[in-house]
């Protein structure tokens, strides 16, 4: 065995494992906090948060499709991410929207948990058909190329490449490369700079501390003079917002299509109970936790092997521990792990 | 101005289930006011009712002369009332300090004032001031809980049994804040199982049963109503 081949592995594992299991982890930690807020607050499991996020990249695809159109590009900036303001406004709205048509009805009725998540699954079908009817039943690519003015515009995704060429002088055979594309270093940007402002708002500001009282104690909250309808839109407008980013990010690296998050709902809400439902930095730990679990399971080890061992080993067959069609079976198992062994979570949340 | 609070009539129930049936409740000014009152007797129910924590049904409130019926909990906390209701008084993952600041949500520039007045009162609330409240111990929790309706300086206090589940000295000393709040002129109404030492210290004292008033006296006069004492204050005096 030689440096190279412990380089070409060491580089493999990070490119094609922790850059994944942490690019897929952001999106969860967006989207997970969102569920975990609505629940500290609303006290219901939202499911219609993957359909919010769904509707933030499909109003974002239909701003970059607009902007490109109009001739404005900035790359390196992705033209998608010029479309994000747009996004999350529409979808703050929407959650608004329906939290004040729909929710707000149950609220004041004092409904159940159960006719609250019975809604919400409502909600789901009503947005996905929305979805649909706008953004049509197909996949879509935010990269394209675009005519404006005759003009043919062409915008890549960017690949942020290291290609190591200082150690490839000395390293003979090392040949990995570690590829990051715009949307996931931006993706990695907007998560850190969302949970630092999410944790500065939460515990230094007014607002940030009466949606925690909130979400303590509701009664006591009201009787402090705290205004509970106030919090109730707060707690919708940063979950609107970081579904809008998480969902256009994730168009922007993979592809747009209609059920783009629902698939994620699952593993989302597993980051949620595992990090005790209404607290959103162990919904961020769940999340990375779900994340690493699930790629490392589905993770193909043999390229790694072949750099090590290709001496000793037959290297034909695949070697991840979980087949790479059952990937969802991961946060499945492990919420379900979660529900029977500590259903308050790794940090002492609700139970649902 | 006669009352500085005024209930009368009150019925209030939860859903179907009425549980008050015309109860008075009144505190005069600066005064103390005492409800007493067998378990189920309907005295949480009278705070939460004067409160507007309840749908009034019938009767009305009336706070300095002002009617308030109806009037939505956090509207009251702006026209000068505090209330400590008996169970889960405190935010239990906040910390002591942030307790203390959403009792002063609604006028931020009382925070600064408040926080020093309470920890004056209290002063072991200033060395934990950085603990969740949950972590406290139940009468540290009181205090947070008492601590937490007079950020605002109200002028009339709300305690649902402030001294349940404490030790007989943090009772006394409980007893003792509840008198120098009051010295400050502030008006307070209080329900409690101590019925002896609260009547002691209450100018006017309830004694309600089913949802009713069955006595209303000078706190001196209930002690001495040997009915009172046979039925209510358990023991000899
Ligand atoms: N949230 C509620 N829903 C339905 N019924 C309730 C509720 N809270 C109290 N009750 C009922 O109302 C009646 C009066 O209760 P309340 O809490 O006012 O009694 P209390 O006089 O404060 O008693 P205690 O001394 O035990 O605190 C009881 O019969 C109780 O079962
Ligand atoms: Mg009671």
């Amino acid at each position: 065995m030689e440096y190279a081949d412990l380089l070409n592995a060491g580089v493999y594992f990070i490119n094609k494992g922790l850059l994944n299991a942490f690019k897929i982890g952001s999106i969860y930690a967006l989207g997970a906090v969102g569920i975990t807020l609505v629940f500290g607050i609303l006290r219901f499991a939202h499911f219609a948060h993957g359909d919010m996020m769904t509707f933030g990249a499909l109003i974002a695809f239909a701003g970059t499709v607009i902007l490109r159109n109009l001739g404005i590009n900035t790359e390196p900036i992705p033209t998608g991410l010029l479309a994000l303001p747009l996004a999350v406004a529409a979808t703050i709205i929407l959650a608004l929207i329906i939290d004040r048509h729909v929710y707000a009805h149950f609220r004041a009725s004092k409904s159940p948990p159960v006719v609250f998540v019975m809604t919400s699954i409502g909600v789901t079908f009503i947005l996905q058909g929305i979805i649909r009817l706008v953004g049509g039943t197909g996949d879509r690519q935010f990269f394209f190329t675009a005519v404006s003015n005759g003009e043919s515009i062409r915008e890549d995704k960017g690949r942020w490449l290291v290609k190591f060429d200082w150690l490839r002088d000395h390293f003979d055979g090392f040949t990995q490369k570690l590829v990051i594309t715009m949307p996931q270093l931006w993706l990695f940007i907007f998560t850190a700079v969302a949970l630092v402002g999410l944790h500065y708002f939460l515990n230094h500001t007014r607002t940030g501390k009466a949606m925690r009282a909130v979400s303590d104690n509701e009664d006591l909250a009201r009787i402090s003079g705290i205004d509970v309808g106030r919090v109730v839109k707060v707690t919708w407008v940063i979950a609107g917002t970081l579904a809008a980013i998480a969902g256009t990010l994730l168009a922007m690296d993979t592809q747009y299509k209609p059920i783009l998050a629902f698939n994620l709902l699952l593993p989302m809400f597993a980051a949620a109970i595992m990090g005790g439902i209404g607290k959103p930095f162990g919904a961020v730990a769940g999340a990375f936790i779900v994340a690493l679990a699930e790629t490392f399971a589905v993770f193909d080890w043999r390229p790694i092997a072949g750099y090590l061992f290709a001496d000793r080993f037959d290297m034909t067959a695949s070697m991840a521990l979980v087949p790479a069609e059952y990937k969802l079976a991961v946060p499945f198992a492990i919420l379900v792990l979660v529900l029977i062994w500590r259903p308050t979570g790794i940090f002492k949340g609700q139970v649902l | 101005m006669k009352y500085l609070l005024e209930a009368r009539s009150l019925v209030a129930g939860y859903g179907e289930l009425t549980i008050l049936n015309g109860c008075d409740i009144t505190v005069e000014p600066g005064s103390i006011s005492v409800i007493v009152g067998a378990n189920g007797a309907g005295k949480s129910t009278a705070m939460k009712a004067v409160f507007g924590l309840l749908e009034v049904r019938q009767g009305s409130v009336k706070f300095e002369d002002q009617d308030v019926t109806g009037c939505t909990p956090q509207r009251l906390v702006e026209l000068g009332m505090g209330y400590v209701p008996q169970v889960a008084n405190v935010f239990p993952s906040l910390s002591v300090e942030e307790n203390l600041e959403m009792g002063a949500y609604l006028a931020a520039s009382l925070t600064e004032e408040g926080l020093d007045r309470v920890y004056s009162i209290f002063p072991i609330l200033k060395d934990k001031r950085k603990q969740a409240a949950g972590q406290l111990s139940g009468g540290q929790r009181q205090m947070v809980a008492v601590g937490r309706a007079m950020m605002m300086k109200p002028r009339l206090l709300m305690l649902d049994e402030p001294t349940a589940g404490v030790s007989p000295k943090v009772m006394g000393d409980i007893f003792e804040i509840i008198l120098k709040v009051n010295e400050s002129s502030v008006g307070v109404l209080m329900v409690e199982q101590n019925a002896r030492q609260a009547l002691a210290i209450a100018d006017t004292g309830f004694v309600l049963q089913t949802g009713q008033n069955l006595y209303t006296d000078t706190g001196e006069a209930l002690l001495a109503n040997p009915e009172v004492a046979r039925s209510f204050l358990g023991g000899k005096h």
